[in-house]
């Protein structure tokens, strides 16, 4: 492991929140100097040329997405940064805003003047008010010290960052949904096209960055794209957070380069599994992505060779399960989230997410019968590429995965007419008895 | 013939109930004047959260009035507010207990005994999820990935405090402590706390 980390190298030093320390320490707004010295097209090749892709769950080139953002338009344009980290399995982007909220702040700063915007909101979720505290009481001090506001080192450019703080929303983070809630409406995806880089927010262009993308950006400004791309495989360059939770001795946030397998991250990273029991399959990106066997884990953790393993790295959400994990309680469980999650707008997501919900629920009842397996099959291939946001192919996910792997255990749910795995830690009296 | 009996009127919408006389005190007036320059002049809807908190935090709920007040204030329809209100989990339009324990029960906490910390809790204040005791101290919800999952089981206390790694089998002490000690009970957040010291995650090694 001879990764240098980059992002969270300082995050457990009692003061890596503070501006003296990112100053000192990391070099703190030297990227930003830089950045209003060249021009925002040259920005942009860099960020290109670097190979930066999103890491709010879909892997797209952060450089073409500011290249898109409309650039012959009188109207302003805006920075919407991610930060609304709902993902179940994910708590990476909390950690850098907490700890590490400048380096946040300059991204923000420097992909303003990329694309031409002079606002950035971070769209926080509502859950992190301990967060927004760090966070506002810093971005606050960056105004005092002239890194914000006006006219920052004399450039002529201005920059206002701001938090909004959302309410308890899954669904706002899907980029069109926050621009929904930030301009005060439910959280609902809009119709693409058009695409936010042409009418975002307030109908104006507008670019969707998660958190921890845009925590990049100052790398790549201050060291170069050929170092960011060299961190990496290629394609996969950076450095990157892995999230890892579940049945693993030292669940948290761990920082390497996508060269890292999944078992280097689970058995070593993370300490390997409690009390040494078997892994019985692992969810590499969040609970949207389709689950992965033991034997799979020497892929690395890169999103090219998880897709190519048939995941999705998604948002680097690694939730771990040992052998004692049913997975038709897996799949009931992750569908009561989405269930009721969905935001109501297309019709197959908002039934079928419930549809599927009671069909798993009375298979772990051990009510469920043969026909429910071809039924749960139908309904999720119902919602799967139907829906206006890709919401509705990620709650399709766990039925038609754990399906696909595990048949034989939704098979014994009928025949015996009972949960065969009803694990310790669950709840003693199943939710769902009786409903039909 | 009588024209579209109630019967035809399945909608379950129940109005949020009328509550009295409500405007924001000086102190969140001001609040509030000082926030909304954060977005253009013409987008002051963007503006509703924020007054939903604030309204939220000065009456404890949301009632009719309130709902009313933010209309006002953001120059939209009470509608408008009701829709929003209606959307978002962290708005409240009962009143609820002193402590709100929203007790995580996704996938990560649930592996990790989140289930059962709900039915301990039940069983030590003797409601369900979604009640409130008859003291007015603790209303008991279930909630969905707070984004902590590396801290499983994780509750998070009203809108504001967490409380991080609760084991079923501590629900019980947790209780007692919280009644007694208040917020000082609670865990807090790992990052304030365990700076270098024990735990998962790089910084912790
Ligand atoms: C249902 C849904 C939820 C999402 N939640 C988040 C989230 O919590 N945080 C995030 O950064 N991206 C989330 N995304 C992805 C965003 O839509 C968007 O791709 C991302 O913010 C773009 O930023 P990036 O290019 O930097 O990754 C979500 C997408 C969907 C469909
Ligand atoms: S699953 Fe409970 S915090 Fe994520």
């Amino acid at each position: 492991m001879a990764y240098e980390r980059v992002l969270t190298k300082h995050v457990n030093e009692p003061h890596s929140y503070t501006l003296d320390f990112y100053l000192t320490q990391q070099r703190g707004y030297e990227a930003l100097r830089k950045a209003l010295t060249l021009d925002p097209n040259d920005i942009i090749e860099q960020v290109k040329a670097s190979g930066l892709r999103g890491r709010g769950g879909a892997g797209f080139p952060t450089g073409l997405k500011w290249q898109f953002v409309l650039k012959d338009t009188p109207k302003p344009k805006y920075i919407c940064c991610n930060a609304d980290e709902s993902e179940p399995g994910t708590f990476k982007d909390h950690v850098l805003m907490e700890r590490n909220p400048h380096l946040l702040i300059e991204g923000c700063a420097v992909a303003c003047y990329a694309i031409g915007a002079k606002v950035a909101y971070i769209y926080i979720r509502g859950e992190f008010y301990h967060v927004q505290q760090v966070l506002e009481a810093e971005i606050e001090n960056a105004y005092k010290a002239g890194y914000l506001g006006k006219n920052i080192f004399g450039s002529g450019f201005d920059c206002d960052v701001y938090v909004h703080r959302g309410a308890g929303a899954y669904e706002a983070g899907e980029e069109t949904a926050l621009i929904e809630s930030l301009e005060g409406k439910r959280a609902q995806p809009r119709i693409k096209p058009p695409f936010p880089a042409v009418a975002g927010l307030y109908q104006r262009p507008t670019a969707v960055n998660n958190v921890e993308t845009l925590c990049n950006v100052p790398l790549i400004v201050l060291y170069g794209s050929e170092w960011f791309a060299g961190l990496g495989p290629e394609k996969n360059g950076g450095p990157k957070l892995f999230c890892i939770s579940g049945h693993v001795k030292q669940p948290g946030v761990y920082e390497a380069s996508m060269h890292t397998t999944l078992r280097e991250l689970v058995f070593d990273y993370a300490g390997g599994m409690i009390d040494d029991r078997p892994l019985k399959a692992i969810i590499p990106g969040g609970s949207s992505v389709p689950l992965l066997l033991p034997d799979q884990l020497d892929t690395p953790a890169s999103f090219d060779a998880v897709q190519k393993a048939g995941s999705l790295l998604g948002s680097a959400g690694l939730i771990v399960m040992n052998d004692s994990v049913c997975m038709v309680w897996l799949a009931m469980n992750l569908l009561h989230f989405y269930r009721h999650e969905s935001c109501g707008k297309c019709t197959p997501c908002r039934e079928g997410t419930d549809w599927l919900f009671k069909l798993l629920g009375r298979l772990e009842a051990g009510e469920g019968r043969q026909k429910d397996l071809d039924l749960l099959y139908r309904v999720s291939n119902n919602i799967v590429g139907k829906t206006l946001c890709a919401f509705g192919d990620a709650a399709a996910t766990p039925v038609i995965s754990t399906m696909k792997l595990f048949r034989q255990e939704y098979e014994a749910h009928v025949r015996e007419g009972r949960c065969p795995l009803p694990a310790p830690w669950r709840a003693s009296r199943p939710l769902f008895a009786g409903a039909h | 013939m009588e024209y579209a009996p109630a019967k035809f009127h399945k909608s379950a919408r129940t109005l949020p109930e009328p509550g009295e006389a409500f405007a924001f005190t000086p102190e969140n007036q001001a609040k509030f004047d000082a926030y909304v320059t954060r977005y253009p002049p013409d987008q002051r809807k963007s503006a509703i959260l924020y007054a939903l908190y604030l309204a939220q935090g000065q009456q404890g709920y949301l009632t009719r009035a309130a709902m009313q007040h933010v209309a006002q204030q953001i120059r939209c329809t009470p509608a408008e507010v009701e829709d929003v209100v209606s959307y978002y989990t962290m708005f409240f339009t009962k009143p609820v207990g002193k402590y709100v324990l929203n007790v995580c029960r996704t996938l990560s906490c649930a592996l990790l005994g989140a289930e059962r910390v709900t039915e301990e809790l039940s069983a030590v204040l003797g409601i369900k999820p979604g009640e409130t005791d008859p003291t007015g101290t603790f209303t008991l919800v279930e909630v969905e990935c707070l984004g902590a999952c590396d801290r499983a089981p994780v509750v998070m206390i009203n809108d504001t405090d967490w409380h991080e790694r609760l084991a079923p089998e501590h629900v019980r002490r947790f209780v007692e402590d919280l009644r007694a000690r208040g917020k000082a009970a609670l865990s807090g957040c790992h990052l304030h706390k365990e700076q270098g010291a024990g735990g998962g995650g790089q910084g912790a090694r």
